[in-house]
């Protein structure tokens, strides 16, 4: 068994006494002072999470442009040099292998942020990409008061190099949380500086906990969860992401889908009665599966989100979902379940 | 506010990191400093029917963190006296003071001699410290 890996702010994070779990083979901070606590630290001014467990995989050079458009679906050309997509990447049966944000440097130059458990799965589906997940420390800074803490100003899905708080770092204006605020690349011998400087400006450190709450308030998917290699991005509600007029891996398939429909589909939900719907509970009448589930901080009820006939995924359609033996009533709900007024 | 680490000497303890107030056939029942810190945050408690029956060493409902969901395990055998609505209120409070307004039922005991079976704090300390 591989050892578990740790991203070089650990010392860090266990002196400020976080609870570090496994995930996805890195040893890291799943809170530090509470879930709750960190999750409206976000949602209310500012938080800081190290993602340095993501990768990340490179391609420059000629004819870099037209091999990513052959193999991610969303379309590259929609956006300029400095700014950032979300997209898939897609098999041939059209189901997510993962789901990544590509950042355009250059009509032939491309750094992709992937998934960390996806790095291996993603380099064998793009093996003209370089590997170069060594090369960052990844912080997510993230919260209304993001960037004026940091003191910068960044519009929304661009990015450039500058410095933050003294330190060399490709900032970008991409997250996870639902947010304003910015994803900062940094040298791993600059990263316990910037960490440092980011908390003196009374930043909160944050954990994956809420990490994943954020998202999942926000409807972010998160691949392995609501989205995998068995799902479309049709079924999933992902086809704003897929731009079905370009040849991409899979694109027949989800043509087909777009054209005639898919039996399910993701949706989003809330509880109307007390308890926390989990990932794998049957959802009853229409039948579905719950994909994530949590209880909402901000809304102090349990939401998740859940495959279910698409005849039945109107918001607004009661659905019952099995707690364990108890059935418990909720309703489908537009997509996202927690958005802040003026966001 | 979490309360600090404490195991009081009057209580009697199971090894699922329960514990039980002992009063003549009646006991109240709770989870350990130790259950909640491993827990977290408690967002939810699913409380077993007033009324209802509950025996030794088997599930009688549920706490929640945001995470992850436990099982109650009771200690002693017997029928459900009362549950602690407040807690079912404002689970956080089996964070804040898991021994005191953090109790979760009270139980009529069917069967007052397992109470002998349960550890003292001499014996659930050395659990801990396995």
């Amino acid at each position: 068994m591989q050892t578990a890996r740790r991203t070089p702010l650990y010392e860090r994070h266990a002196a400020l006494g976080a609870r570090i779990v496994d995930f996805a083979g890195w040893e890291m901070p799943v809170q530090y002072t509470g879930i709750q606590e960190e999750h409206r630290a976000v949602r209310t001014s500012a938080g800081v999470f190290d993602v340095s467990h993501m990768g990340q995989l490179e391609l420059s050079g000629a004819g870099a442009n037209d091999y990513l458009q052959e193999r991610l679906s969303n379309d590259l050309d929609r956006i300029g040099d400095g700014q950032a997509q979300y997209t898939l990447l897609t098999n041939d049966r059209g189901g997510i292998t993962d789901d990544l944000i590509a950042y355009r440097r250059g009509h032939d130059d491309y750094l992709l942020v992937v998934n960390a458990s996806n790095v291996e799965p993603d380099h064998a589906a793009l093996p003209d990409t370089t590997d170069v997940s060594d090369r960052y420390v990844l912080l997510a800074v993230q919260g209304p008061e993001a960037l004026e803490r940091l003191g910068i100003a960044l519009e929304p899905f661009t990015f450039r190099e500058d410095d933050v708080l003294g330190v060399r770092c490709l900032v970008a204006g991409t997250g996870y949380t639902g947010e304003r605020g910015c994803e900062l690349g940094c040298d791993p011998d600059d990263a316990a500086r910037l960490w440092d400087a980011i908390l003196a400006r009374g930043v909160v450190p944050c954990g994956l906990g809420s990490r994943d709450t954020l998202r999942l308030e926000a409807c972010y998917p998160l691949h392995g969860n609501d989205i995998s290699r068995e799902r479309t991005p049709i079924e999933a509600g992902l086809g704003w992401a897929c731009a079905l007029d370009k040849e991409f891996t899979g694109v027949d398939v989800l043509r087909r889908q777009k054209e005639e429909g898919t039996t399910e589909r993701l949706v989003a939900f809330v509880l109307d009665e007390k308890g926390i719907p989990r990932q794998g509970m049957a959802v009853s009448d229409p039948s579905g599966q719950v994909t994530s589930g949590s209880l909402s901080p901000m809304l102090g009820i349990g939401i998740g989100l859940a495959y279910v006939p698409t005849g039945s995924a109107e918001p607004g359609t009661t659905i019952s979902v099995d707690l364990r033996g108890r059935p418990r009533k909720g309703h489908i709900v537009k997509k996202p379940i927690y958005k802040r007024e003026g966001t | 506010m979490a309360a600090e680490e404490s195991y009081p000497e009057e209580l009697k303890y199971h090894h699922e990191h329960d514990w039980a107030r002992v009063d003549g056939d009646t006991a109240t029942i709770g989870i350990t400093w130790y259950a909640q810190d491993a827990l977290g945050e408690i967002v939810h408690f699913e409380p077993p029917e007033q009324g209802g029956s509950v025996a030794k060493d088997e599930s009688y409902g549920e706490v929640e963190s945001v995470k992850a969901v436990s099982d109650l395990v009771s200690p002693l055998s017997g029928e459900v006296a009362e549950v602690n609505q407040a807690v079912v209120d404002e689970p956080e409070k089996i964070n804040e003071d898991p021994y005191g307004e953090g109790w979760l039922i009270k139980v009529r005991l069917s069967d007052p001699a397992e109470v002998d079976g349960l550890l003292d704090l001499a014996a659930y300390k050395e659990l801990l410290s396995e």
